[in-house]
C-alpha cells in the first residue's frame, strides 16, 4: 500500500505530482491511500513511508481532465483524490473516456465539479460584507460557511470586484483577505470573530420586503435556489417566514378591497410627446406622411415597426418607386437605406443622377415578413396589399407632380400602372402616364443582389444603369427647357 | 420623507417588472484600483430570492412613481391613490454603491414614471447612470428603462452607460393596449425598439471589426434590449402572446421577452380582472419561449388555431410530442441533434452529452439518469440499445394520462 499525504485540502499540484509519479511506477489505484496532512483523525502513519525517488518519463492526459480535476478536487468528499486517480488510471487505456458522460467515474467527477461550481456561485452571491469603521478608515468583513473547499478559488472574484476596498471573508476552514495589493489566506476562525451587524442591513431588509410580491407565492422556487442552510448568514432571511405567513392575507385584501375613487389626474406641466402633433400642419406631404403613419388599410401594419413613407424634395422631377421596405428600412423608418438602397445609390451615381433631387418611395409602405428566429424573411406583397396601399402612392405623386416616375420591379409597376405589368415587355422605354408625367419600368435593385453569377450580375447592373440613363437624359432635357 | 420610506414606496412600485437579469454583458472589473465593481461573465448572479421565487440581482427601483399615464394594470397610474415619492439622483447613486459594497446586488435597474415629458424623464434616468459611471467609476451592471420617443441623443447616452436597455410592450395586442393604457402608443414603442436595434447592430459590427480605421461608434448596451408582456390582464391567447414574441425576437433581436402574470395590485382599477391568472400559465409561456429560442421550434408549432392556449398540466414540448406521435419513437443512438432536441425531457446539455457519448458508447436505458433525463417522461418516445417502447404505447389514447400530474396537496415545504 502507498500512502500519500497532500499538503492541504486544495493541494492540486501535490496531487498531480503524486498521481504522475504513481502512474509512472504503475501503482494500481487500489494500492494507494490518500489523505491530507493534519486532517484529524490521522488514519495512518504517513511519515513511515520514505519518499520514493521521482520516476522518470511522462505521459499526456486530455486538457479536459485537468480542468475537471482542478475543480473536483475542491469537493469535500474525502474519496475525491482516489476517485481522480482511478479516472486518470483508466484514461491511459481509454483515451476517449472523458467524452463518455455515462461512465460511472466520469459522471461522479462531473457531479463533484458541478457541486463545487454551484458552491462557488453561491459564495459569490451570498457573502454579505459588514462595514467596520467609517470611510476612509473602514474595512468590510463577511462570515461565510462554504460547503466545499472553495475559499481560495473564489477569493479572486471578490478581488476583481472590490479592488478599492479592504475586505476579509472569514470561514471555519480558511479566511481570505484583501488589502488593496494582494490576497492572503489565513486559518479558519470561529463565527464570533465576525462582526454581527451593519448600518445598511435595515435598509436592505426594507428593500427585500418591498420588492416581494405577496400575490405570487413560490416558496419552493425560492428554496431551490436559496436553500435554508444559507439563511442564517443572510440578513434578509429573518423576514422570510413572516412574509410568507402574511402573504395570503395581503393579497386577499388587495382582491377584496374595492377600488377607491380614482384620484384626479395630475396636471401635466407640458403635454407629453408634442413632437409629432406639431409637425402635422403645413405642407401636404407632411400631412400625408402623418396620416399614413396610422394607416390600417391592410393588416401589414400589425407586424411591422412603422409606415415607411417616401422621402425627398417636395418638387422632385423624378420619383422612384420600389416594392416595399426591408428589414433595415422598417427599423429606420426611411426608404432604401438597406443593401438594395446602397445598390440603388451606386447605380444612380453611375447614371449621373443626384439622389438628393429624387423622391424615393415604395408601392407598399409596410414591411411584409415572417419571423424565423433572429431574422425576418421578406414576403412578396399580394395584389390586395398593393391595391390597399396604392392611394398613398397616388397622393404622393399628386403632391409632387414629378415629370418621370421610375417603377423598380414588378410590384412597383403594378402600382404605377394599376394593373399587373410584366417588366421585360415594358422596361427601358418612356410610357406616358398623363399629360404631365411619363413612366419608366426597370428591375428592382434587390434583383441584382440576388443574382449568384458575377458575370450576370455585372451585365444586369449595366442594363439597370442604362435604364436609369434614360431617366437622366429626360431630366437634362427638362432642365434645359425650363 | 427619509430615504428608507422612499425605498419602500419606489421598490414596491418597481416590483411588477419581472426582469432582474444581470447576464450577458461585457467583462469588466476594478483591478485598476480606480473604481468599484465587476461583471460576472456569462451568467448573472442572483444575490437573494424573495418568497415569490424571483431572483434579486439588481436594486430595482423607480426614480419616481409619479406618472402622467393612466395605464389601468399599473400600480403607479395617475388615478391610483398609492403614496408617491421621488428619489434624488444622489440618493439613488449612494444607495446603489452602499448596497453594492456589501455584496447585496449586481447593480441597478432604474425605471421611472413619466413626468413632464419623455425627454425630461429619460434625462433624469440617464443622469443617475452618468453619475455612477463617470463620478464613481462604477463597473457593475446597469439596466435602464428606455422611454419611448425620447430623443436619439438621450438614447445614445443611455446606451453608453447601460448594460441593458428595455422598453415594455406591455400587452400582445395593440387593441388591448389602447384600451388599458390609453397614453401608450404601440407604434412609438416599436419605433424605439427599432432604433435600439440599429444602434445595437452598429456597436456589434464595430466590436467584430476592431481594426477598422473609421471612427468607432460608441459603446451601446452590450447586454442588448429586452421587453415584458403582462399575461392575463386582457383576453389575449397564448397564441397571440407567442406570435408577438416571435415577431419581437425577429424584428428587434431582443435578448429576452419577460412574461409577467398579471397580479392583484393595491388600489386596483375597476376595469381589470380581480383574480390573477394561474402562475403556471406564466411558467408554460417561458417554456414555450425557450423552445422557440433554443430548441428550433416555430411559434406555430407550439400553438395554432386548434390549440390557442398552452396546456397547463403538461409542458409544451410534451404536448407537441403527443400531437406528433408519428415522429416517435426516435432512436437516440442515431437521431440528429435537431430531432433529439424535440424529445420530451431532453434538455440542451443532455443532447450535447448524448452526441459526445454515442460516438464512443451506445446509450442504454440505465444511462438516462446519469444524463439527468427523467426516465418516465422520455422512455415512451425513444429507442435505446436495450429499450423500445411497447408498439401500442404511442398509439394509446391513455398516453397523456401517464403525464398528467396526480392531485397533490398544496403546501409549503418547510
Amino acid at each position: 500500500m502507498q500512502y500519500i499525504a497532500l499538503a492541504s485540502e486544495t493541494d492540486f499540484n501535490g496531487w498531480r505530482q503524486a498521481a504522475r509519479d504513481l502512474m509512472l511506477r504503475a501503482v494500481q489505484p487500489a494500492d494507494v491511500a490518500w489523505s491530507v496532512r493534519g486532517r484529524a483523525p490521522e488514519l495512518f502513519e504517513t511519515s513511515a513511508a520514505p519518499p520514493v525517488a521521482a520516476a522518470q518519463g511522462g505521459f499526456n492526459v486530455p486538457a479536459k481532465f485537468i480542468e475537471l480535476a482542478r475543480t473536483a478536487i475542491l469537493h469535500r468528499d474525502p474519496q475525491r483524490f482516489a476517485l481522480l486517480y482511478r479516472l486518470l488510471w483508466r484514461l491511459r487505456s481509454h483515451p476517449d473516456l472523458m467524452h463518455i458522460a455515462t461512465d460511472h467515474d466520469v459522471a461522479r467527477v462531473q457531479a463533484m465539479a458541478r457541486a463545487v461550481h454551484r458552491d462557488q456561485h453561491k459564495m459569490e452571491a451570498f457573502v454579505r460584507f459588514r462595514e467596520i469603521g467609517r470611510e476612509p478608515h473602514n474595512r468590510f468583513v463577511a462570515w461565510f460557511e462554504p460547503e466545499h473547499h472553495i475559499v481560495e478559488a473564489t477569493a479572486p472574484f471578490f478581488m476583481r470586484r472590490f479592488a478599492d476596498m479592504a475586505w476579509s471573508i472569514l470561514t471555519p476552514d480558511v479566511c481570505a483577505h484583501w488589502d488593496g495589493h494582494a490576497i492572503s489566506i489565513t486559518p479558519g476562525v470561529d463565527r464570533a470573530t465576525a462582526p454581527s451587524q451593519d448600518r445598511l442591513e435595515e435598509t436592505w431588509r426594507t428593500y427585500y420586503a418591498s420588492i416581494f410580491n405577496p400575490a405570487r407565492l413560490k416558496v419552493k422556487a425560492m428554496q431551490s435556489e436559496m436553500p435554508q442552510k444559507y439563511w442564517r448568514n443572510l440578513p434578509e432571511a429573518r423576514l422570510i417566514k413572516a412574509l410568507i405567513t402574511e402573504a395570503g392575507r395581503r393579497s386577499g385584501e388587495m382582491i377584496a378591497t374595492a377600488a377607491t375613487e380614482p384620484r384626479k389626474p395630475q396636471r401635466r406641466e407640458e403635454p407629453v410627446m408634442t413632437e409629432h402633433s406639431a409637425k402635422t400642419t403645413g405642407e401636404t406631404l407632411d400631412t400625408l406622411r402623418a396620416e399614413a403613419a396610422d394607416c390600417r388599410a391592410c393588416h401589414l401594419w400589425k407586424d411591422a415597426t412603422q409606415t415607411v413613407f417616401g422621402e425627398g424634395p417636395r418638387r422632385a422631377p423624378l420619383m422612384l418607386v420600389g416594392e416595399q421596405p426591408g428589414d433595415k428600412e422598417d427599423l429606420a423608418g426611411k426608404p432604401f437605406v438597406g443593401p438594395a438602397g446602397q445598390m440603388l445609390d451606386r447605380a444612380l451615381q453611375d447614371a449621373g443622377i443626384d439622389r438628393d433631387k429624387v423622391y424615393v418611395t415604395n408601392a407598399v409602405k409596410h414591411f411584409k415578413f415572417v419571423p424565423r428566429g433572429k431574422i425576418r424573411l421578406h414576403q412578396k406583397p399580394t395584389t390586395a396589399e398593393i391595391n390597399a396601399c396604392r392611394p398613398w402612392y397616388e397622393r404622393e405623386r399628386a403632391a409632387i407632380q414629378p415629370a418621370l416616375v421610375v417603377a423598380l420591379g414588378a410590384t412597383a409597376a403594378q402600382s404605377v400602372f394599376g394593373r399587373i405589368t410584366p417588366i421585360n415587355k415594358t422596361r427601358g422605354r418612356l410610357i406616358e402616364l398623363d399629360q404631365h408625367t411619363q413612366a419608366l419600368v426597370t428591375v428592382h435593385p434587390s434583383y441584382l443582389l440576388r443574382l449568384p453569377d458575377p458575370d450576370a450580375k455585372a451585365r444586369e447592373y449595366d442594363r439597370f444603369v442604362d435604364d436609369l440613363k434614360i431617366a437622366a437624359a429626360l431630366l437634362r432635357r427638362l432642365a434645359r427647357a425650363a | 420623507m427619509d430615504v428608507e420610506r422612499k425605498l419602500e414606496i419606489l421598490a414596491d412600485a418597481a416590483k411588477y417588472d419581472a426582469s432582474c437579469a444581470s447576464s450577458g454583458t461585457e467583462k469588466r472589473d476594478s483591478r485598476d484600483g480606480k473604481g468599484l465593481g465587476s461583471t460576472a461573465p456569462g451568467m448573472g448572479i442572483c444575490h437573494s430570492y424573495a418568497p415569490d421565487g424571483r431572483c434579486i440581482s439588481l436594486l430595482k427601483i423607480l426614480l419616481t412613481n409619479a406618472c402622467n399615464y393612466d395605464c389601468l394594470y399599473c400600480v403607479n397610474r395617475t388615478s391610483s391613490n398609492v403614496p408617491r415619492a421621488r428619489f434624488t439622483v444622489d440618493e439613488v447613486v449612494k444607495l446603489t454603491l452602499d448596497f453594492y459594497r456589501r455584496n447585496y446586488i449586481e447593480g441597478l435597474f432604474l425605471s421611472s414614471g413619466i413626468i413632464r415629458s419623455a425627454n425630461y424623464t429619460m434625462e433624469q434616468v440617464v443622469r443617475v447612470a452618468r453619475s455612477l459611471r463617470e463620478d464613481h467609476h462604477f463597473r457593475g451592471y446597469i439596466h435602464l428603462k428606455t422611454i419611448p420617443e425620447a430623443d436619439d441623443a438621450l438614447i445614445t447616452e443611455a446606451g453608453k452607460y447601460a448594460d441593458r436597455l428595455s422598453i415594455n410592450i406591455e400587452l400582445p395586442e395593440a387593441t388591448s393596449l389602447a384600451k388599458l393604457a390609453p397614453e401608450k402608443d404601440v407604434r412609438a414603442i416599436r419605433r424605439t425598439m427599432g432604433r435600439l436595434r440599429l444602434k445595437l447592430d452598429e456597436a456589434n459590427e464595430a466590436r467584430r471589426a476592431p481594426s477598422s480605421r473609421q471612427a468607432r461608434p460608441p459603446r451601446f448596451a452590450p447586454a442588448g434590449q429586452s421587453t415584458q408582456m403582462i399575461v392575463g390582464a386582457d383576453a389575449a391567447t397564448d397564441q397571440s402572446i407567442l406570435n408577438t414574441s416571435a415577431n419581437l425576437y425577429g424584428s428587434y433581436n431582443l435578448k429576452r421577452v419577460y412574461y409577467s402574470a398579471f397580479s392583484p395590485i393595491p388600489d386596483a382599477s375597476r376595469h381589470l380582472p380581480l383574480k390573477p391568472p394561474p402562475l403556471v400559465r406564466e411558467h408554460r409561456l417561458y417554456q414555450a419561449d425557450w423552445l422557440m429560442r433554443f430548441y428550433g421550434f416555430a411559434a406555430d408549432e407550439i400553438v395554432d388555431e386548434a390549440n390557442t392556449m398552452l396546456a397547463l398540466e403538461i409542458d409544451p414540448k410534451l404536448a407537441w410530442a403527443l400531437r406528433h406521435r408519428e415522429r416517435f419513437p426516435l432512436d437516440v443512438n442515431r437521431a440528429s441533434r435537431e430531432e433529439l432536441l424535440r424529445v420530451p425531457g431532453f434538455g440542451r446539455k443532455a443532447v450535447d452529452r448524448i452526441i459526445a457519448t454515442r460516438r464512443h458508447a451506445a446509450l442504454r436505458a440505465a444511462d438516462l439518469s446519469r444524463l439527468h433525463i427523467p426516465r418516465s417522461k422520455a422512455l415512451p418516445f425513444i429507442v435505446l440499445s436495450d429499450h423500445r417502447p411497447a408498439p401500442q404505447l404511442l398509439d394509446s389514447a391513455r398516453l397523456i394520462e401517464r403525464f398528467r400530474p396526480r392531485a397533490e396537496q398544496l403546501g409549503f415545504g418547510f
